[in-house]
């Protein structure tokens, strides 16, 4: 277990230089200055910007700025500095992280519960009216882009029936956060669905479930354990790389409601072309996606015993 | 209530004689997984709904002439966007009633179609030919070149989509439809070459392409006339679904502004300028809506068709 750990690690370096190589590249092959920018309409002297450059190290060749930028991620876990304010990029991440996190946990959980739960609900009776149901209702789901079914939500339970409150405050207590979580977890929730729903009527003709009635153990049991255990490995690959894009996500969600988290921060910082600050979060983003994917790897020994790590 | 699990059973009767002439053709040999798929086909209501849709969608796209005789692009300012929608007056420019330039909201409607429409289309054709092509190669060839190629594939999934396509975008003064279908396609391909990698390495250990070997088949003619005619199924669902996600993330983009831009009539931008006038004018931002999600579902039905008659799984 411990070597299995440790060769994956070893294995995610290659990958995590790869993309975030790739994203340095991306953003630094954006037009425009930053430096400029900081000076606004009127500008300063060639020899200030130069200067200014020096200072933050943007006159380097980019494999060398790459370098160093790594290097102070991995000695000091330092992420560089937000140009427009100086603040370091990790005081800014502080600043939007909490409430992404809640934001994307809530989401997450409403997937793990409602989204296994429905496809429970419809794998087990596959074939009649409450599969039926469920299947029309992930249907529609899916199909309704994320920033309209924000829409929908934020007019009706908003401005029609006036339950929750349009945007988000600044507090951003759980309660306020519910509705934004639900729009957000919304897509995803409906994929989990299906496949639970899937691999459920499928496995529900296998020949240990066959075996599992035949020994006359209690229903409970054998939904619970025998076919939860088996079904869930496509569930949980699924969920495990999904932590991640339900961050990314959170660009539209955390618009619509006004909450200030990191998706605010994204988008700023790639309308501003704030290089440094990109980076950084999309950075932290690689390495959640690259973390639960070494979870959901580790999740597979637990439901199958077949996989085992030496 | 059109029931995809129930439709399995209905194969058995592929034996009866087969009347369509295109089925005749694909399925040579009576039962093919074609000419099975195709039988399964025409009698699941997911397809034949979202096939009428398609084909509906796709004339408006190449037509959008024939619909509304209104300009999408020219407004009016004696139309006031406050003024109802005339739901009445089927086909009329005030049946969707106008925005706040005075715009009327059906003939952007109809002529939004075609961006979404070329934008998934072409996204889907791309991300299919690379994608196929990596997975193929790397499915193949394993050892090094799978190394390599996976690799490279895993750096691309690392990122985030929807934030990697805003990335490239931005690097784009002017957004056009070509700058958007690369910026999607950019990073959409990984999944299909994921999937093609997988069906590749299954195929390959197949006893009909060690004889195709033994006979002497080049390389080339291996992978392309044994391998893919048999991993091409899997991959036609992904793509098939995928599409209706492309044009669904083209109008996502274009709602955050940073995808299309006018002159080009898009959903996603009608629906983020009705946005702030959601509380007195709704009707600038649901019929877009409307129109954004029927299109997104149909091509996504066709796709969930298109897996169940291909699956075997399900049969």
């Amino acid at each position: 277990m411990g070597r299995y750990v440790a060769r994956r690690l070893l294995q995610m370096i290659p990958v995590f230089i790869g993309t975030t190589l790739l994203i340095f590249l991306m953003v630094y092959t954006l037009p425009g200055d930053p430096v400029r920018g900081l000076f606004g309409d009127k500008g300063a002297d060639p020899a200030t910007l130069e200067a200014m450059r020096h200072k933050l190290g943007l006159d380097q060749p980019i494999l060398v700025q790459y370098w160093e930028y790594m290097k102070g991620i991995v000695l000091h876990f330092d992420f560089g500095t937000q140009i427009a304010s100086g603040r370091p990029v990790t005081d800014v991440l502080g600043d939007a992280f909490p409430v992404t996190l809640r934001l994307a946990g809530m989401a997450f959980v409403l997937e793990i519960v409602l989204g296994i739960g429905l496809g429970m609900a419809a794998g087990l009776r596959a074939g009649r009216l409450t599969d039926n149901v469920v299947l029309v209702f992930t249907l529609l789901i899916i199909s309704i882009p994320v920033f309209v079914l924000g829409f929908i939500v934020k007019s009706v339970f908003a401005f029609q029936l006036d339950w929750i409150a349009p945007n988000v405050s600044n507090d951003a207590t759980w309660g306020e956060l519910i509705a934004p979580a639900v729009v957000l977890g919304s897509l995803s929730l409906a994929y989990v669905a299906r496949l639970t729903r899937t691999t459920m009527a499928e496995n529900l003709r296998s020949d240990y479930m066959r075996t599992a009635v035949a020994k006359g153990l209690p229903k409970r049991r054998i939904v619970g354990v025998h076919l939860m255990r088996n079904s869930l490995i496509p569930v949980v690959t699924f969920l495990g790389t999904d932590l991640g894009a339900l961050m990314g996500g959170a660009v539209v969600t955390e618009g619509l409601f006004n909450v200030k988290g990191i998706g605010g921060t994204i988008f700023e910082s790639i309308v501003r072309r704030e290089g440094t600050t990109l980076v950084g979060l999309v950075t932290i983003l690689v390495l959640v996606y690259l973390f639960m994917s070494l979870i959901v790897d580790l999740l597979y020994a637990v439901l199958d015993p077949r996989i085992r790590y030496a | 209530m059109p029931d995809v699990t129930k439709t399995a059973p209905e194969v058995e009767d592929a034996k009866a004689p087969i009347a369509d002439p295109s089925a005749v053709v694909k399925a040579e040999k009576a039962r093919s997984l074609w000419g099975d798929a195709w039988q399964d086909l025409r009698r699941n209501w997911y397809f034949i709904i979202s096939a009428a849709l398609i084909v509906l969608l796709l004339v408006i796209a190449a037509f959008p002439g024939l619909f509304t005789s209104a300009s999408p692009t020219t407004g009016d300012l004696v139309h006031h966007f406050l003024g109802k929608p005339e739901l009445s007056k089927i086909g009329s420019p005030e049946w969707f009633g106008y925005d706040g330039q005075g715009r009327s909201v059906y003939a952007r409607v109809i002529h939004g179609t075609r961006a979404s429409v070329i934008v998934g289309v072409s996204v889907t054709l791309v991300v299919t030919l690379f994608g196929g092509l990596i997975g193929m190669l790397a499915g193949y060839f394993g050892g090094w070149v799978d190394a390599v190629l996976s690799g490279f594939t895993n750096i691309f999934l690392g990122l985030p989509f929807l934030l990697g396509a805003m990335v490239v975008l931005q690097a784009f003064t002017e957004r056009t439809i070509l700058v958007v279908i690369f910026a999607l396609a950019f990073l959409g391909w990984t999944q299909i070459a994921r999937v093609m990698r997988g069906a590749v390495i299954t195929v390959k250990q197949a006893d009909f392409v060690q004889a195709a070997r033994a006979l002497g088949a080049g390389t080339s003619r291996i992978l392309f006339r044994h391998i893919l005619p048999n991993v091409l199924a899997p991959v036609i669902v992904v793509a098939t679904i995928s599409l209706g996600v492309y044009i669904s993330a083209e109008a996502t983009l274009s709602y955050l502004g940073l995808g299309l831009a006018s002159p080009t009539v898009s959903w996603g931008m009608d629906i983020s300028g009705g946005s702030s006038q959601i509380r007195v004018a709704q009707h600038i931002l649901i019929y877009p809506s409307i129109m954004l999600s029927i299109t997104v579902l149909a091509f996504i039905m066709l796709g969930e068709a298109v897996r169940n008659a291909l699956d075997p799984k399900t049969r």
